[in-house]
């Protein structure tokens, strides 16, 4: 299993702050991921269409080529607007 | 004198900061400190009915980009202490958001490094404001380009 999280907009488009789900595959990377839970369900798929979506692995920022490992938490946001 | 951790302070909370208290925290017992300089973001109003922004964060990676933010400015300037503090939740108009404190023995790496901090801070930690107006709307603020072009600087 890993721990998906959304925030922001993203968290209000996909209707939910996280989702825990089987590994895609082995070898899946961010990339993979996000795909996989697009096609879930139209609000996955909205949510996660935007071009500006960032990642993080683990709690990191990350590039969309990362391999997710069981146990990790990848997490999807959109650019961020804090200070 | 190397620089030493104890010297980071990072805050994530919901809570109001006092800069008078935080400047003197900033520079407890170290005779070295020759220069301050303090930045505080305030929620601007707006000529639409902004009441305020609700401040949202990824909890378990906040702190650590801080946290490295900070340790990176003591490792590009030298400082002697270096504060940041973040707050979260419902702010409203004219609340403060963010405090960025840097000391050193002289001023010019103290402004530098505010102004890294700042920069990097809004493009790299992450947090989200939503926009929350006086007839119940709200919308989730759009990060600016300007922001990111600033980067280039350093």
């Amino acid at each position: 299993m890993i721990k998906v999280m959304f925030f922001a907009r993203v968290r209000d488009l996909a209707g939910c702050s996280a989702v825990e789900i089987e590994l895609p595959m082995e070898g899946a990377t961010v990339a993979d991921v996000r795909r996989h839970l697009m096609g879930l369900n139209e609000a996955m798929s909205k949510a996660l269409a935007a071009d500006d979506i960032s990642a993080a692995l683990n709690q990191q920022q990350c590039d969309s080529s990362q391999v997710v490992a069981s146990g990790d938490e990848v997490a999807f946001f959109p650019p961020v607007t804090g200070g | 004198m190397a620089f030493k951790a104890n010297n980071i302070r990072v805050r994530v909370q919901v809570e109001d900061f006092n800069v008078a208290d935080e400047q003197a925290l900033l520079c407890e017992s170290n005779t070295n400190i020759g220069a301050v300089v303090q930045f505080t973001g305030v929620v601007r109003g707006d000529e639409n009915g902004l009441t305020g922004i609700e401040l949202e964060h990824y909890p378990g990676m906040t702190q650590a980009v801080l946290e490295q933010l900070a340790l990176e400015a003591t490792q590009r300037w030298s400082l002697q202490a270096v504060t940041l503090i973040h707050r979260v939740g419902w702010l409203a108009v004219g609340q403060q958001i963010v405090l960025v404190a840097v000391a050193a023995s002289h001023r010019a790496a103290a402004f530098a490094a505010a102004e890294y901090l700042m920069d990097f801070l809004k493009t790299q930690a992450p947090f989200w404001k939503k926009e929350v107006f006086g007839n119940g709307e709200s919308q989730w603020v759009v990060a600016k380009a300007s922001d990111q072009d600033r980067l280039e600087r350093w």
